[in-house]
C-alpha cells in the first residue's frame, strides 16, 4: 500500500527537525513513505478564516494529487495540515454540493471516497510493538508531558481521533519508549497558534500557562506532534523556564537508536539534548 | 329515519369570535336527517345542557351532535346529559370547532365554512352510530406497587389505609429509595431519615401490605381489574424468617472493602450486608458477586457465626404469583453517569470535568452522603481524596441536564433546590469555607422555594456565579475550575478561575436502568429518555395509557419529594376509586372480529400492543376443527384500532368507529 | 414579537447566517461555556458569548466590527464544549469573511490581517509558504520591523530558516485556485 507523505510548509522550514525525524524514523521502522509530488500548502487557518472555499480547495488539490499518484493514504505529521486535510475532505463528503465547486477550482477530480489521513500519532500508533522490539535506548526515568494542543483532537466529530478531553494515544506511543507520561492539565489547551507574530503577547501568555503546569506536574520535557505548537512553546518560553520541547518522532527515534543528528536534536531554540541524555 | 339534533356552542368568545355560530346552526338545519339545530353561548352550562335534553325529549332525537370544544373536554358532560334524557350516550358526538377551528384560524368566513364541514361530517357519523353499553369487568381489590422509594411507600400506605390489600415489590434489600440517602431536605431542612424511616416501618408492618424486598416483577399479564403478576424473589442467602437482624454476620465478614451503593462508593460495606443501619427489613443479604464463599468456596464464617442458623448458601431465586386489580409503578430515578456517559443511550460523559478521574469531583448524592449523619464521615464534610474539610467548594448545575451535546436536553428541575441546600449545609458545617455555585438559571418555582435559595445567598453567603464551567483540571492538590461570569462583560469577559478543594456536580436525573424492559412487560409507554409516559400531560398525570396502571414519583419525570408524594397519593386515590365497586365499567370502544370472514392470519395478534387478541377454534357439529380465528378480549382491548388497520381480510371493526362510520365522515366532506 | 417576525419577509441576521452557514446561533442560551474556555478572551472586546448575543439581537454592525472575530485562534474549544452544539469557532470564520467583504474590519486587527494576507500571498505566488519571505512581507505590511530581531539569527544558525523556498511546479494551478475561489488579495 503506497503511503503518501505530506510534509507541509513548516516542515520544510522552521520545523525541519520534525521532517528529519519522521523520515529517519520511518526508515528505521521500515515504514516506506513517498512524498506527494508537487503538494501545496494547506492554507492553514489563514485560508479557512477568511475564505471558506479557498480553505477547502487548497487541501483538496493535495488530496487529489495523492489519489492521482496512486496513494491510498496520506501521512501528514503537521497537526494543522492533517486537520485541514481531514476537515476539508469531511466537508465535501458530507455536502456533495461543494464537490463541483472545489473540482472546478483545482481543475482536477476529487477521489470518490475517503482517503485516510494520518497525523503523526496515528502514523506511529499501529507500530507500538515494532517500536518496543526496536528499543535501543529506552528513555526510562524521563518524565514527559504529552501535549496535543487543539488541532489533533478537535473538532472531535470531524477528526474522529482519540478523546477530545482526555486523549491517551500520544501517551501510549511515548510509553513505548520507556518514558513516563505525567498527568497534567493543559494537554489540549491552545498555545496561541498562528498569533506568534500578530499577537505575540497572547502566545507568550498561553505558552507560559502550559509550560508552568507541565513543570509543576513534574515533567522534564514536553512532547508535541505539531510544528506550530513546537515553534510557540520552544521560542516563546517565559524567562528561566528552559523546558525542552521534543517532537514525538524525535523521542521515538532516539529510543530506537536513530542518531541524534539525524533527528535534528540540535535545532531547537531551547536545548533538548541534556534532558534526553 | 334519523332524527339528529345539532347544538352549536359559542364557548363565550372562544368560538363565537371567529366562527359565525348562528350561521353554522342555520346551515346545519338544512342537512339531511337534521330535525333540530340551535346555537347558544355556553352549551356546557346548565341551561345549555337543558336545551339538549329538552330537544331529545320533544323532538324524539335519535342522535346528537354538539359542535363545541374537544371531546376530551366535554364529551362526557354531553353524553351524561343525553343519558339523562333517555338517549344512549354513544349516540352523542362532539364536533370540535374550537381547538380544530376557531383557535387555529383567523379568517371568520373560512373558519365558519370549516365549522359547517366539521358539523356535517359528524352528522353523517352519528346517523350510523349504534347504541353501545359499557363493558363490565370484575375487579380484584388488591394492588401491586413496584418500587419502595418514598413514592411507592406513600402509594402503598394510602391504598392500605383505604382498606385495600397491597403487594409492595422493591428490588433492593431495603425500601426507602433515594430519600433514605438524603441528609436534610429542602425547603425546610428537616432530616430526611427522621421523616422517612417511620413511614418505612409503617409500610413494613401494615396489616394490609405484603412487602417483598430484593424482588422484581418477572412478568405481567391480564388487564385492568385482573392482572396476573409473577414476582421473582431473589436469593438473599439468608432465611428472613429466622434472622433476627443482630448484625453479627456483617461484623465478622472478612470482605470489608466493597464500595457501598448506599454511600455512593464513599464508604465500604461487607459481602453480607444490610444497605444501611435503618434498613427495612433490617435483615441482610449476601452479595454473591463479592462473597468469598461463592467465589471460591472458602470462608463460610457468617454461617458458622449466625446464632439462629439463618444463613443459607443454597437458597435459590423463587417465584410467587399474585393476582391484582391495579398496579402503581414507582421505580424512581438514578443519576446520569458523568464519569462514563451512557453508551447504550448515546449519552456522553464529561471529559472536560475529568470523566470522574478526580476523586474530589463528586455528584449530588455523594454530597448528601458526606453531609448525612448516617454517612461515611458521620456528617462531617470531608473531601474524599485526603479526608480534609474543603475550604472552597464549587457546585456546578446542569451537568448532563440542558446539554444537547451530551444527549439530554431537559431540565432536571430539582437541582437548583438541592444545590442551594448543599451550599447551606456546607456553610453550616464549615463556617469559614466558601461555597460557589455556577448556574445558568435559578429555577425555584415551588412554595417557599425561591425564599430558600435567597437565604442560601443572602444569609449563608453562597457565591452564585452565572455561567457554565468550561473545564476542571488539577494543579497541585487543587482542582482549578474554569468558568465564566456572564453578568460581567468587557475585556477579560468575566472569566473566573477558582481553586477548589471539592467540586459537586448537579448531574441529571435519569429513569432507572431497566425501565424499558419493565415498561414493555407492563405495556406502558416511555419517552425518548425512558421516563414513563402519563396518559395526558395535564388532565391524566397519574394514569398511563394502559387502564389500571398508574405512575408515582420520579419514574415519570424529575420530581422532588413533595411532588413525588403528591403524585403517589393521586395514584392511590385512582386505585381506591377503581376498587370502590365490585365491577368496573369500561368504555365499550373495543374491536370486534367478524369471525366468519377472518382468515386466521393473526397479523392483528402481532400488532396489538395490549395482547388483546386471542385465538379461538371453530368446530363443526361433529367436533372437527374447521378454523382458527381471532377474537378480541374486550377486557384488554383499548380501542386503538391497530388491528383494524392491519386486518388483511377486513374482518375487524371498532365499535363506535366502524369503517362505515369513518367512510361516511369522509364522504360528508364537501 | 414572533408574529411581527412572521409578517416581515426580511430574515433576521441570525436567520440569514443560519441559512448561509448552517450554524444557528438562536440555539445559544448564553451559558458562557465558550467564554469560560476561550484562551483569547483577554484580547477580545466582546466575549464569544456576547458575539453570539449580538447576532441574536441582530446587531450585525457590532459583530462585524468587533476585534473578537479576529482574535479567535480557531482552537475549537468552544465548539467542542458547547452544550447546544453551536459551531462557534466556525461561525467566527463566517463573520470574518463577511467583515472583510463589508470592509468593517476592526482597526485592532491590522497586524492579524497583515499576517493573513502575507501568508496567503505567499501561497498564491509559490503554492507553499516560504517562511522568510512571508515574515518579511508581514513585517512590511504590519509596519512591525523590529519584533523578534534577536530570534532570527539564532534560528538561522540552527538551520530553521532557509533562504530559498521550494515552490510548487504547477504555480498556475495554485493561482487558478485563488482566482476561482475569489480569494483574498
Ligand atoms: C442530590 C439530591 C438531593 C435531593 N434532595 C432533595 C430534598 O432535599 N428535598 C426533596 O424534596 N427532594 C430531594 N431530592 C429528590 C428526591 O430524591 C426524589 O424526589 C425522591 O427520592 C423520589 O422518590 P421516588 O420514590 O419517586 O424514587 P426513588 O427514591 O428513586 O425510589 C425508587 C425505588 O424503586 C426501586 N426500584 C427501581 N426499579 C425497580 C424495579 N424494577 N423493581 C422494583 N423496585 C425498583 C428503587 O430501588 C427505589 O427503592 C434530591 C435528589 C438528589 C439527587
Amino acid at each position: 500500500m503506497a503511503t503518501g507523505y505530506y510534509p507541509g510548509c513548516s516542515l520544510e522550514g522552521t520545523a525541519a527537525e520534525f521532517d528529519m525525524s519522521i523520515r529517519a524514523l520511518a526508515e528505521a521502522l521500515q515504514l516506506p513513505l513517498t512524498e506527494i509530488e508537487d503538494w501545496n500548502c494547506c492554507g492553514a487557518s489563514a485560508a479557512h478564516q477568511t475564505n471558506h472555499l479557498l480553505g477547502l480547495a487548497l487541501p483538496a488539490r493535495t488530496i487529489a494529487l495523492a489519489a492521482a499518484q496512486g496513494m491510498e493514504e496520506i501521512v501528514a505529521p503537521c497537526a494543522a495540515c492533517s486537520n485541514r486535510l481531514i476537515a476539508a475532505q469531511a466537508e465535501w463528503l458530507d455536502n456533495s454540493g461543494l464537490r463541483g465547486d472545489i473540482e472546478h477550482a483545482i481543475g482536477m477530480p476529487l477521489p470518490a471516497g475517503r482517503l485516510p489521513i494520518r497525523n503523526c500519532i496515528e502514523f506511529l500508533l499501529p507500530h507500538i510493538e515494532k517500536i518496543t522490539a526496536a528499543l535501543r535506548k529506552p528513555l526510562t526515568g524521563k518524565k514527559v508531558a504529552c501535549y496535543y494542543g487543539c488541532l489533533l483532537v478537535r473538532p472531535p466529530k470531524v477528526v474522529a481521533f482519540d478523546d477530545p478531553e482526555n486523549p491517551v494515544t500520544m501517551e501510549k506511543v511515548a510509553a513505548a519508549t520507556g518514558a513516563e507520561a505525567v498527568d497534567w492539565g493543559f494537554r489540549t489547551e491552545c498555545c496561541g497558534a498562528a498569533f506568534a507574530m500578530s499577537s505575540t503577547a497572547s502566545v507568550v501568555r498561553l505558552c507560559g500557562r502550559i509550560l508552568d503546569n507541565a513543570r509543576s506536574e513534574g515533567a522534564h520535557m514536553v512532547i508535541v506532534a505539531c510544528p506550530l505548537c513546537h515553534a510557540n512553546l520552544d521560542m516563546r518560553q517565559p524567562k528561566g523556564m528552559a523546558m525542552p520541547i521534543v517532537y514525538l518522532s524525535q523521542l521515538v527515534g532516539l529510543a530506537v537508536g536513530v542518531a541524534p543528528k539525524a533527528l535534528g536534536l540540535g535545532k531547537h531554540i531551547t536545548p533538548v539534548a541534556p534532558a534526553l541524555a | 329515519m334519523a332524527r339528529i339534533g345539532v347544538f352549536v356552542c359559542w364557548c363565550g368568545e372562544n368560538i363565537g369570535r371567529t366562527v359565525d355560530c348562528p350561521k353554522v346552526a342555520a346551515e346545519a338545519a338544512e342537512f339531511p336527517g337534521v330535525v333540530h339545530s340551535v346555537d347558544y353561548k355556553y352549551m356546557c352550562s346548565d341551561p345549555g345542557q337543558g336545551l339538549v335534553k329538552e330537544a331529545i325529549r320533544e323532538k324524539k332525537l335519535t342522535g346528537v351532535v354538539v359542535a363545541a370544544c374537544s371531546p376530551r373536554m366535554h364529551e362526557s358532560t354531553f353524553r351524561r346529559a343525553c343519558a339523562e334524557a333517555g338517549l344512549n350516550p354513544f349516540l352523542c358526538e362532539m364536533a370540535n370547532i374550537r381547538e380544530h377551528c376557531s383557535w387555529v384560524h383567523e379568517d371568520r368566513g373560512e373558519a365558519t365554512a370549516k365549522a359547517v364541514q366539521l358539523v356535517r361530517v359528524m352528522v353523517e357519523k352519528v346517523k350510523r352510530n349504534e347504541a353501545l353499553f359499557p363493558i363490565k369487568v370484575p375487579v380484584t381489590k388488591r394492588a401491586l406497587v413496584i418500587g419502595g422509594g418514598i413514592a411507592g411507600i406513600q402509594a402503598a400506605l394510602d391504598i392500605a389505609n383505604g382498606g385495600k390489600k397491597v403487594v409492595l415489590v422493591e428490588k433492593e434489600p431495603s425500601i426507602g429509595g433515594h430519600m433514605a440517602q438524603l441528609s436534610e431536605t429542602f425547603p425546610t431542612l428537616d432530616c430526611s431519615q427522621c421523616i422517612l424511616t417511620p413511614r418505612m416501618v409503617e409500610a413494613a408492618t401494615h396489616p394490609n401490605i405484603t412487602l417483598h424486598t430484593y424482588a422484581e416483577v418477572e412478568s405481567v399479564s391480564g388487564f385492568i381489574g385482573n392482572f396476573d403478576v409473577k414476582i421473582r424473589l431473589k436469593a438473599r442467602s439468608v432465611d428472613i424468617k429466622k434472622c433476627t437482624g443482630c448484625g453479627l454476620c456483617a461484623q465478622k465478614c472478612p470482605q470489608k472493602k466493597i464500595p457501598s451503593e448506599f454511600d455512593e462508593g464513599l464508604g465500604m460495606r461487607t459481602a453480607i450486608y444490610t444497605p444501611f443501619a435503618q434498613a427495612v427489613p433490617n435483615k441482610p443479604v449476601i452479595d454473591r458477586a463479592h462473597c468469598t464463599k461463592f467465589l471460591n468456596g472458602k470462608c463460610g464464617i457468617c454461617q458458622k457465626i449466625c446464632p439462629v442458623g439463618a444463613v443459607d448458601y443454597t437458597q435459590e431465586d423463587t417465584f410467587i404469583e399474585e393476582k391484582v386489580g391495579a398496579i402503581v409503578v414507582a421505580t424512581g430515578y438514578r443519576l446520569y453517569d458523568f464519569r462514563n456517559g451512557e453508551k447504550d443511550y448515546g449519552i456522553e460523559g464529561y471529559g472536560e470535568y475529568g470523566y470522574g478521574q478526580y476523586k474530589d469531583v463528586i455528584d449530588g448524592l455523594q454530597f448528601e452522603r458526606l453531609a448525612s449523619a448516617s454517612g461515611p464521615t458521620g456528617g462531617e464534610i470531608l473531601r474524599p481524596s485526603d479526608g480534609k474539610p474543603p475550604e472552597k467548594v464549587v457546585f456546578i448545575k446542569c451537568v448532563g441536564s440542558r446539554d444537547c451535546a451530551k444527549g439530554l436536553s431537559y431540565c432536571s428541575k430539582i437541582c437548583c433546590m438541592y444545590i442551594a441546600k448543599h451550599a447551606m449545609l456546607y456553610k453550616h458545617k464549615v463556617h469559614h469555607g466558601t461555597a460557589y455555585v455556577f448556574y445558568m438559571d435559578i429555577r425555584a418555582g415551588g412554595k417557599s422555594y425561591d425564599e430558600f435559595v435567597r437565604r442560601a445567598i443572602e444569609e449563608d453567603g453562597a457565591v452564585y456565579i452565572r455561567g457554565r464551567v468550561s473545564r476542571i483540571y488539577k494543579r497541585g492538590g487543587k482542582l482549578v475550575v474554569v468558568g465564566a461570569d456572564t453578568l460581567l462583560g468587557g475585556t477579560g469577559g468575566g472569566r473566573v478561575e477558582i481553586e477548589a478543594d471539592l467540586v459537586v456536580l448537579a448531574t441529571a436525573m435519569r429513569p432507572q436502568y431497566g425501565i424499558e424492559a419493565l415498561a414493555q412487560k407492563l405495556s406502558i409507554s416511555y419517552d425518548e429518555y425512558g421516563f414513563l409516559s402519563e396518559a395526558h400531560p395535564k388532565l391524566r398525570p397519574v394514569e398511563t395509557n394502559t387502564a389500571g396502571i398508574f405512575l408515582a414519583g420520579a419514574c415519570q419525570g424529575a420530581k422532588d419529594i413533595p411532588e413525588a408524594v403528591g403524585q403517589a397519593s393521586g395514584a392511590a386515590a385512582k386505585v381506591l376509586g377503581l376498587f370502590s365497586g365490585d365491577e368496573l365499567e369500561r368504555e365499550p370502544i373495543v374491536a370486534h372480529v367478524n369471525q366468519s370472514q377472518c382468515v386466521g392470519c393473526f397479523y392483528c395478534e402481532q400488532v396489538c400492543p395490549y395482547h388483546a387478541i386471542e385465538r379461538e377454534e371453530k368446530r363443526d357439529k361433529a367436533g372437527n376443527l374447521i378454523a382458527r380465528v381471532a377474537k378480541v378480549n374486550a377486557g384488554l382491548c383499548q380501542g386503538c384500532g391497530a388491528c383494524v388497520a392491519t386486518c388483511r381480510s377486513n374482518s375487524i371493526d371498532l365499535d363506535g368507529f366502524s369503517a362505515e362510520q369513518v367512510f361516511s365522515q369522509i364522504g360528508g366532506l364537501k | 414579537m414572533s408574529a411581527q417576525r412572521k409578517d416581515s419577509p426580511e430574515k433576521t441576521f441570525a436567520e440569514q447566517m443560519a441559512a448561509e452557514t448552517g450554524i444557528d446561533v438562536r440555539k445559544c442560551y448564553q451559558c458562557g461555556k465558550c467564554t469560560a474556555g476561550c484562551p483569547m478572551v483577554p484580547e477580545m472586546d466582546y466575549t464569544p458569548s456576547q458575539i453570539m448575543r449580538l447576532v441574536q439581537i441582530g446587531d450585525r454592525e457590532a459583530a462585524l466590527r468587533s476585534a473578537t472575530i479576529w482574535y479567535c485562534a480557531s482552537c475549537l474549544t468552544c465548539s467542542t464544549r458547547c452544550p447546544q452544539e453551536v459551531k462557534i469557532a466556525e461561525f467566527m470564520d463566517a463573520l470574518r469573511e463577511r467583515s472583510l467583504k463589508a470592509k468593517k474590519v476592526n482597526p485592532r486587527a491590522r497586524k492579524i490581517i497583515a499576517f493573513v494576507k502575507s501568508f496567503l500571498g505567499g501561497i498564491r505566488r509559490a503554492g507553499r509558504v516560504h517562511e522568510i519571505s512571508m515574515v518579511m512581507e508581514y513585517k512590511t505590511r504590519a509596519r512591525d520591523l523590529f519584533s523578534d530581531v534577536l530570534l532570527a539569527p539564532v534560528m538561522f544558525v540552527k538551520g530553521k530558516l532557509k533562504l530559498l523556498g521550494k515552490p510548487v511546479k504547477d504555480r498556475q494551478a495554485v493561482a487558478r485556485i485563488f482566482e476561482r475561489t475569489a480569494g483574498a488579495k
